[in-house]
């Protein structure tokens, strides 16, 4: 063993034993600082002769380099034992409670009216919307109800004050005024939903003042009532995301509509839940007809150029069928309780990719 | 509208079952609301036998009976006087429902004897008024055998909605008729009967009405009939009666009855002797009243189509007749009316009356015109045969409207409007069936009967057609596609709506949706109440003015919500405010409002809302719909509902305000009964500039620097009423190219400043777009900041 082996096993003794980042440095001045025992032999290479240094240069240099590498190696070591030890003593107690953040939801109401636009966009259905205050003409008398009617008593209506010299106005009865105001102030072909709020004087545990609609209207030259059927019917379908509704329509009464319809839907009751699709009994779920050609002319239409068909659906009572709501009025008394039960995320925005709701 | 099987198959001869009549009602437009089965109501009870009666051991008026029944022999107390031995009886066991006197049937101890079941009376059975007594049927009546099969009950009732356009299907020969179209059964036409006379009518009749009101009543005919001996009607027409709901009284009033129910066409009969000079229909006089058949007084008014004679009205024309001219047991000469009233005026003096009568229903919904004569012909065929007597000659005053009308009717319009095949044989067969005339052609002519005041046009009879040969052959097709992948169909504040709500669930609000309407007092503290947003009618006194902000009924909502015991809240509503009622009064606002007490937290609790919070919630809506949050001004010009030093207005520009926010005035929040401090916020969705239409959706280029960024900070002392804004935005114009941010980071009061000042300490970015800057060159920017923070009279904090 020549003496350069054993300062070189004694140096690397000397760094594996090192047991702090002080101990290692003091190795570290001993064998390579510049009076250190491997730069003292480099010195030395200066006063050799060329063969002695060429023998001995790069003997000194590899030892140079493996002590420098060991050293590098173990400080390395004692870094990652200071962090270790360090972390050892960082622990939180990861059961502790988070702090709560308010969770926002979307009310049913504007989910399923969203899920409803959604299907008939997909259709082809432009959306429009109407003011709540509307006059005689629009609410009543353009829908074919002539003065003092049964039919307008039918309607519970909240009328405004009257105030000298203005039209008298009530809270629309339904969402069809909007259809006058579409035929009047647009060409068609048409293809409209029009959602929004409604009022009747009427408050029990099925009827509040207010409430929501929804309505179709289509107006073109060749849409007849078979365009009803299977439109609807796609609807339905699409709106109580199951396959195979059985539904039916059944000559009813509307002003507005001649021919007219009622729309029933199979159902089933299994326990507290209602089953939309399939079953022994049937539920009246919409009102529809082909428009009344008394309708098209006084939007200023020509019954024998233009058809059409119109629907209206209840928002609120699509949302209790859909997702098992109880009552009615609790939709209106913003109870968080019930808000946060019944509400939606604000992130299921409904789309058809995706699936109306999860 | 209520009819009983057998009555409907006085007019309809059919094979069909129940079921089958009443699925076809309903698919012919009848909508069927109940059938009710008396046999299956009174499926418990079936015929006992008495075979033993002794005196009950401890009770003088019981008896205990052994008695034989469908279960076997069993024992029961009984405490009818008529209990014997050998009478057949209605037996109930135990478990059954007894419907007369709401109750089920369990073993019992009577006095100490056992009872098992009961023997039921008349009344108990719900067949009657009779209760001296129990029931004792046909001694021939087998043991078990129903009841119901006994009594002849088997006679299901069937109720169903008559819609208003169809006044027809008010008598049975409608329903029958519509189901005979269907080929369900044939239609049992009875002609008109001929009634002999023998005499003019003594009785005279006259209309008497101005000629703004002539179609008050049109046709008003009638005759007298002599000799006539009133008393109970036969047991088929009091059980008629009776199935449908009525009860019977004598025969006179049950044959009007009988009419009212069978035709559709009310009638009226008087006492001839309590008849004094001309009857005549006329409107009435202010201060005229009468008693009513149901026993009330009413006051007459010049609106009102009255039938009077020369002393005193006698009723009200269509709607009710009088007590003093009615019909009893007593009365031998009748006179009888069948008139025609105007649907309009009956509706109107109902709802003002407030009388419901059979008469009302029919003639505001419309009655046959031409069914005045016919069915007084009916009506004296029935009191000839019940009552006897002897007939005058028929008088008619006025003449009645024909009620018919020619329609034009091309038969493609079938196809046209329903898409349905139906061929042009068939349409006329139905047509036909449901009284209609045809004159076939290219374009067939129509006539419309006088019993169908509904039908007036085209569709009309395409409906006719369809809803006989049923909606369920209409052909189910979609409408065609306009594209292959449908356009957006959102406007764009439609679309602000969606993003507002989307925005607040994500910031942890609650949706709500809330009445439009507010009280007076709600409307008035939050800048409404306009006379023109009262409603005239509202549902409830509190509920009597369109609100002119969701923040009556949110800040309500709070309040019922923190009785309850949540006191830290968020709510909110996207929805309408009502500034005048026109179409463009309305508008639409998302209104959210914090009741601010965070839970406590081992971290500590979090700070309560504050006008920052409300702040940040308008801004972050507003950074929702796309507005220039950026360039927004706040300024301390919020209404007065909200607190006068925490509220403010963001706009851009004094005209142009997008939303309000800071906290509620504490005097309202006393008026609204509300504690602790209310955080709210109101953004008005329409006013918000819409961004220009861009030609694509490519994004500008990403603009970044390679050069390293300098921030420095600042202190400035300004004066203690200077918006901070404004000290902002004098250092963002000192370098416009090279300053790219100014952050406020702190507000200092107190030591080392005067009273009156305050110091800002801010953060400023210098952003060299192509070099490096020196330490020359950031001193040279950071003069030029101080320089015009200077300006604004802000001083370099020493």
């Amino acid at each position: 063993m020549t003496d350069l082996d054993r300062l070189e096993k004694n140096l690397l003794q000397q760094i594996e034993a090192a047991d702090s980042e002080e101990a290692l440095e003091s190795v570290r001045v001993q064998a390579l600082g510049k009076k250190g025992q491997v730069s003292v032999q480099m010195k030395s290479l200066g006063k050799m002769s060329p063969e002695e240094r060429k023998q001995k240069g790069p003997l000194l240099n590899g030892l140079k380099a493996r002590i420098g590498e060991a050293i590098g190696a173990r400080k390395e070591q004692l870094e990652r034992a200071a962090l270790e030890a360090r972390l050892a003593n960082e622990r939180a107690d990861i059961t502790l409670p988070i702090r709560p953040l308010p969770k926002g939801k979307i009310h049913p109401i504007t989910q399923v009216a969203e899920e409803v636009a959604v299907i008939f966009a997909d259709m082809g259905f432009e959306i429009r919307e109407g003011p709540d205050m509307e006059d005689d003409f629009h609410n009543f008398t353009a829908l074919n109800f002539p003065p003092d009617h049964p039919a307008r008593e039918l309607h519970d209506t909240f009328f405004l004050e009257r105030q000298e010299g203005a039209d008298p106005m009530v809270l629309r009865t339904h969402t069809s005024p909007v259809q006058i105001r579409t035929m009047m102030s647009e060409k068609p072909p048409l293809r409209v939903i029009i959602p929004g709020r409604t009022f009747r004087c009427d408050s029990d545990q099925t009827h509040t003042p207010m409430f929501h609609q929804v309505e179709g209207l289509v107006i073109d030259k060749q849409t007849h009532m078979g365009h009803l059927k299977g439109t609807l019917n796609a609807f339905i379908e699409a709106f109580f995301e199951v396959d195979g509704v059985e539904t039916r329509l059944r000559p009813h009464f509307f002003p507005f509509t001649e021919p007219s319809a009622e729309m029933d839907v199979r159902y089933s009751r299994v326990g507290n839940e209602l089953r939309i699709g399939q079953g022994d009994s049937w539920m009246e779920i919409l009102g529809c007809g082909m428009v009344h050609p008394n309708v098209l002319k006084n939007c200023g239409l020509d019954p024998d150029e233009y058809q059409g068909f119109a629907f209206g659906m209840g928002i609120d009572r699509l949302a209790m069928l859909k997702y098992g709501i109880p009552d009615l009025r609790d939709m209106f008394a913003a109870d968080a309780r019930w808000l946060e039960h019944y509400g939606f995320d604000a992130l299921d925005q409904p789309n058809l990719a995706t699936g109306l709701s999860r | 509208m209520k009819f009983s099987l057998s009555w409907l198959k006085r007019h309809l001869e059919t094979q069909a079952s129940l079921e089958t009549i009443v699925e076809t009602m309903v698919r012919v437009g009848l909508e069927v609301e109940e059938v009710e089965n008396p046999k299956e109501r009174l499926k418990a009870f079936t015929v006992g036998h008495v075979l033993h009666a002794e005196k009950h051991p401890d009770a003088d008026k019981l008896k205990v009976c052994r008695v034989a029944t469908i279960d076997g022999e069993k024992q029961i107390v009984c405490g009818a006087p008529n209990a014997r031995a050998g009478i057949k009886v209605a037996y109930a066991p135990v478990g059954a429902y007894v419907p007369g006197i709401d109750v089920t049937l369990s073993k019992a101890k009577i006095r100490g004897v056992e009872s098992h079941g009961m023997m039921c009376s008349v009344r108990e059975l719900e067949m009657g008024d009779d209760h001296d007594g129990i029931l004792e049927v046909d001694e021939a009546a087998a043991v078990g055998t129903p009841i119901a099969d006994i009594m002849g009950l088997d006679d299901p009732v069937i109720d169903f909605e008559v819609t208003p356009n169809r006044p027809d299907t008010n008598g049975v020969i409608g329903v029958a008729r519509d189901l005979a179209a269907t080929g369900l059964g044939v239609l049992t036409a009875k002609p008109t009967p001929k009634i002999e006379t023998g005499f003019a009518c003594p009785q005279k009749i006259a209309l008497n009405f101005p000629d703004e009101a002539k179609n008050a009543c049109t046709v008003f005919a009638g005759r007298v009939v002599r000799g006539v001996k009133n008393g109970p009607s036969p047991s088929w027409l009091q059980e008629a009666l009776r199935a449908v709901g009525l009860r019977p009284i004598n025969a006179l009033v049950d044959i009007t009855n009988f009419l009212s129910i069978d035709q559709a066409r009310p009638l009226h009969v008087y006492d001839v002797a309590k008849l004094s000079g001309t009857v005549e229909a006329r409107l009435g006089k202010e201060g005229e009243s009468f008693e009513a058949l149901d026993g009330k007084t009413y006051k007459v008014d010049d609106t009102m189509c009255v039938i009077a004679d020369e002393r005193r009205v006698l009723g009200l024309g269509g709607v009710m007749g009088g007590t003093f001219s009615g019909c009893t047991d007593e009365t031998t000469d009748v006179f009888i009316e069948s008139a025609w009233f105007d649907p309009t005026r009956t509706a109107k003096t109902g709802r003002k009356t407030g009388i419901i009568s059979d008469a009302r229903y029919r003639f505001e919904r419309g009655v046959d015109p031409q069914s005045c004569v016919p069915g007084l012909e009916q009506a004296t065929d029935l009191i000839l045969r019940f009552c006897g007597g002897e007939a005058s000659e028929v008088f008619v005053a006025g003449e009645a409207q024909a009620g018919t009308k020619l329609i034009e009717f091309p038969p493609s319009e079938v196809k046209r409007l329903t898409g349905m095949a139906v061929s042009e044989p068939e349409m006329q067969r139905i047509l036909e069936a449901l009284g209609f005339i045809v004159e076939k052609g290219g374009v067939w002519s129509v006539l419309v009967p006088s019993f169908r005041p509904d039908i007036e046009g085209k569709a009309d009879l395409v409906e006719e057609i369809a809803r006989i040969v049923g909606f369920d052959g209409l052909p189910e097709q979609s409408l065609p596609r306009l594209h292959v992948v449908e356009r957006p169909k959102y406007s764009k504040i439609q679309d602000r709506v969606r993003l507002a709500r989307r925005a607040l669930a994500s910031r942890g609000f609650l949706e709500t949706v809330l009445w439009s309407f507010c009280s007076e007092k709600q409307a008035k503290l939050f800048g409404g109440g306009a006379a023109a947003l009262k409603i005239a009618n509202p549902i409830a006194a509190d509920l009597s003015d369109m609100r002119p902000t969701a923040l009556p009924g949110l800040l309500e909502a709070l309040k019922r919500n923190s009785d309850r015991g949540r006191k830290d809240l968020n709510l909110f509503e996207v929805g309408p405010a009502y500034h005048d009622t026109t179409p463009t009064g309305q508008q639409s606002l998302a209104v959210c409002v914090r009741m601010s007490n965070p839970p406590r937290h081992w971290q500590g609790s979090e700070k309560p809302a504050d006008v920052f919070t409300a702040k940040a919630d308008a801004m972050a809506v507003l950074d929702a719909l796309g507005a220039p949050v950026e360039n927004l001004q706040a300024t301390p010009t919020a209404p007065d509902y909200y607190h006068p030093g925490r509220s403010g207005q963001l706009g851009l520009g004094p005209k142009n305000i997008l939303a309000r926010f800071g906290e509620l005035h504490p005097f309202v929040a006393s008026q609204l009964d509300l504690e602790g401090t209310i955080i709210m916020a109101e953004i008005f969705l329409e006013v918000i500039p819409q961004g220009k239409a861009k030609a694509t959706k490519t994004k500008p280029a990403l603009e970044k620097s390679d050069y390293q960024a300098v921030a420095r900070d600042f202190a400035f002392v300004v004066p203690e009423d200077m918006p901070a804004d404004k000290l902002i935005k004098a250092i963002k114009g000192a370098d416009k190219k090279m300053i790219a941010a100014v952050n406020l980071f702190d507000v200092y009061r107190g030591k080392g400043l005067e009273a009156h000042e305050k110091s800002l300490a801010i953060e400023v970015i210098f952003q060299p777009k192509d070099h490096t800057l020196s330490d020359k060159e950031i001193e040279a920017l950071a003069e030029k900041v101080i320089a015009s923070a200077g300006k604004t009279g802000a001083r370099l904090r020493g």
